[in-house]
């Protein structure tokens, strides 16, 4: 889905979350996220080594990061029953000072991934088919 | 009316080391790679003590340190180890009010709180956990004249256990009581978040557990909750958390074939039927509390009740009052006695809940009350202060779908029964529910049909003892908080025996 040149897309990310997963790959190599949900540090992106979480036919690809400097790009994950109640909405990730979260790789370094969001308008939505 | 001196202030009753290692084996040792990370307090945003940055090595350590203490421990008689958690339990409450308050400072909770439920709770757990291992038998079968099949509870033997950031001590207790009362051996984790406070309660009882039977590494989850979780040498995993990392603690576990319990967490209904208000009384006045209580714990809580969901006849009024009751809440400093609310738990908490008011507000839903960050002033002004927050909406927005974990509730009007159940079903979860009812028949049915694993009728956020928690779908399973957790942390050993003197005659 994401790469096609006419599709909008359904998550991007800012440009300090961008340098953060360029220093990020550096020490972990490629990495992933998949969307948390629920209890204490759920409703956010956790980034993981690409593959160390594994993906079933539960997840949703929601697009690929395309992040200056590094080769591979980041896939963005979400669990289908999750995702059909946020497919209305654009995901940017971004980056907050903060203290960790589960297993996601940036917690170390002080701070927290974060997901912001907007509502897809109904032109997005369209072509999204959604 | 009291107001506690700030740990670390002149007067306070709370002190703490300057920083705390990793506890294994009976004593604090520093991690292998030496590194240390500050613990912030959300109360003020500032540091007051230096935690241990663990990892792997230290990991391993802490599994070698519990698998030494684990067979003697599992062989302590119940009634001895019982006594142990007794002790424990006297420690805790001869201590009470020291931890309340340190349990405020580390994750920002009002200390009326603490001090009326957190730490008597925990108390009181251990001292259920006691009762339950002393009485908890075991069961024989005779299967004919001269064979018996007996069934024996047996520990497992190292447990890892990962414990979560709003209730620092009461989920470590949760998780410590019953794994210790059966006779495993702990490796613990506490949240990166909110690590001190379990350290105090450690050197509390340091003299009266055998060491190595609970051993404590600090870190990060990607570099302790992790290797813990991987390791080969624990025989379960214990989580409280969110579904990825849930999901990510069950592969870990699928591939050493242990047996997990994950407690989820949820976006609870809290249902009020008409018959609420059919008289302005005490119960009223108990319903309105009920709604409110969406507030409690700055709505850290895996069982916020954070959907609101009220009868098209009264909703209006009961909506109005509830508002006019949630605008009486007093917020300020956690450790003044007459603050109802505190402090979000860390500054990324904090942006996640603001982040979710303002898609609140881009979907549509009317902010009722508050909808933004509160700036106390003093030292207080770089703490992580949301003010309580109604949202009017529908049941498929996001703030209606996604746990928040802040003072924040979503309301919708339902139409009759069968729409308050469908409306309520909706979620991915299934941890807390409420129902509110005069009517007896409609209470009890409404509690059948909503799919969670625990509904309060007619009241909410009660967590005694002997109750059991957890979740139905996606809020995991396991059942804590009841005796029942005592099967999460056995095996059965099952010994056939006959007592025929005869060949079989087979062969």
């Amino acid at each position: 889905m994401a790469g096609d040149a006419d599709r909008p897309e359904r998550v991007s990310l800012t440009e300090k979350a961008a340098q953060l997963l360029a220093r990020l790959t550096e020490t972990h190599g490629p990495l992933m996220f998949h969307q948390s949900g629920g209890c204490c540090d759920g409703s956010s992106p956790m980034c993981y080594p690409d593959g160390d979480f594994r993906l079933g036919n539960s997840d949703v690809h929601l697009g690929d990061l395309h992040v200056g400097g590094i080769e591979r790009p980041v896939s963005v994950w979400m669990s289908e029953s999750q995702f059909e109640y946020w497919r209305h909405t654009h995901l940017t990730i971004d980056v907050v000072p903060g203290r960790g979260s589960g297993f996601s790789v940036e917690a170390p370094e002080g701070v927290r991934f974060l997901i912001r969001s907007r509502l897809l308008t109904d032109e997005e939505l369209a072509r999204l088919g959604s | 009316m009291t107001v506690y001196a700030a740990p670390g202030t002149a007067g306070s009753i709370v002190e703490y080391k300057s920083r705390y290692d990793n506890f294994i084996g009976g004593e604090y040792v520093p991690p292998v790679k030496g590194q240390y990370f500050e613990n912030i307090t959300p109360v003020t945003g500032r540091p007051f003590t230096e935690i241990s940055r663990g990892t792997a090595e230290d990991v391993e350590r802490a599994v070698d340190a519990a698998e030494g203490a684990s067979a003697a421990w599992g062989r302590t008689p119940p009634a001895d180890r019982a006594l142990v958690l007794n002790r424990i339990a006297d420690r805790i409450e001869a201590n009470l009010e020291q931890l309340a308050v340190a349990e405020s400072w580390e994750n920002g909770k009002p200390v009326r709180e603490t001090l009326a439920a957190d730490l008597p709770l925990a108390v009181d757990h251990f001292r259920y956990f006691a009762a339950a291992i002393r009485s908890q038998e075991g069961h024989s079968s005779q299967l004919d004249g001269d064979t018996v099949a007996y069934h024996f509870h047996e520990p497992l033997g190292v447990v890892g256990q990962i414990i979560p950031w709003n209730f620092p001590i009461l989920m470590a207790v949760w998780k410590l009581a019953p794994a210790l009362a059966a006779g495993n051996a702990v490796v613990l984790k506490p949240a990166e978040q909110t690590p001190a406070s379990i350290h105090l309660l450690v050197d509390l009882i340091t003299d009266l557990l055998p060491p190595g039977v609970l051993n404590v590494v600090n870190g990060f989850g990607v570099e302790v909750g992790k290797p813990l979780a991987q390791n080969k040498r624990i025989r379960k995993v214990a989580f409280t958390g969110e579904t990825t990392t849930g999901r990510l603690i069950m592969q870990y576990a699928s591939e050493n074939l242990i047996p997990v319990t994950l407690e989820l967490g949820g976006k609870s209904p809290n249902i009020f039927f008409s018959d609420v208000a059919a008289a302005d009384d005490a119960f009223y006045d108990k319903a309105l509390e009920g709604f409110t209580l969406f507030a409690l714990n700055s709505g850290e809580v895996c069982t916020c009740p954070s959907r609101a969901l009220i009868q098209s006849d009264i909703y209006d009024d009961f909506l109005g009052a509830a508002i006019e009751r949630t605008r009486r809440i007093t917020t300020g400093n956690p450790l003044d006695t007459a603050t109802q609310i505190g402090a979000q738990a860390s500054n990324d908490q904090l942006e996640k809940i603001l982040s979710y008011i303002d898609i609140g507000k881009q979907e549509g839903a009317r902010v009722a009350l508050g909808g933004e960050r509160l700036v106390h002033d003093g030292d207080l002004a770089g703490g992580y202060y949301v003010a309580p927050t109604i949202f009017e909406g529908h049941n498929k927005l996001r703030i209606f779908q996604e746990e928040i974990f802040g003072p924040v509730v979503s309301v919708a009007r339902f139409d009759g029964y069968d729409d308050a159940i469908k409306t309520a079903n909706d979620t991915l979860y299934g941890l807390g529910a409420g129902v509110w009812s005069r009517n007896g028949n409609t209470a009890y049915r409404a509690g059948r049909d909503i799919q969670a694993g625990r509904v309060w009728v007619n009241n909410y956020h009660a967590y005694p003892a002997h109750a059991a928690f957890g979740g139905y779908k996606q809020s995991g399973f396991g059942r804590e908080n009841h005796q029942m957790m005592l099967d999460h942390y056995q095996q059965t050993k099952n010994l056939l025996v006959s007592y025929s003197e005869n060949a079989l005659g087979l062969f």
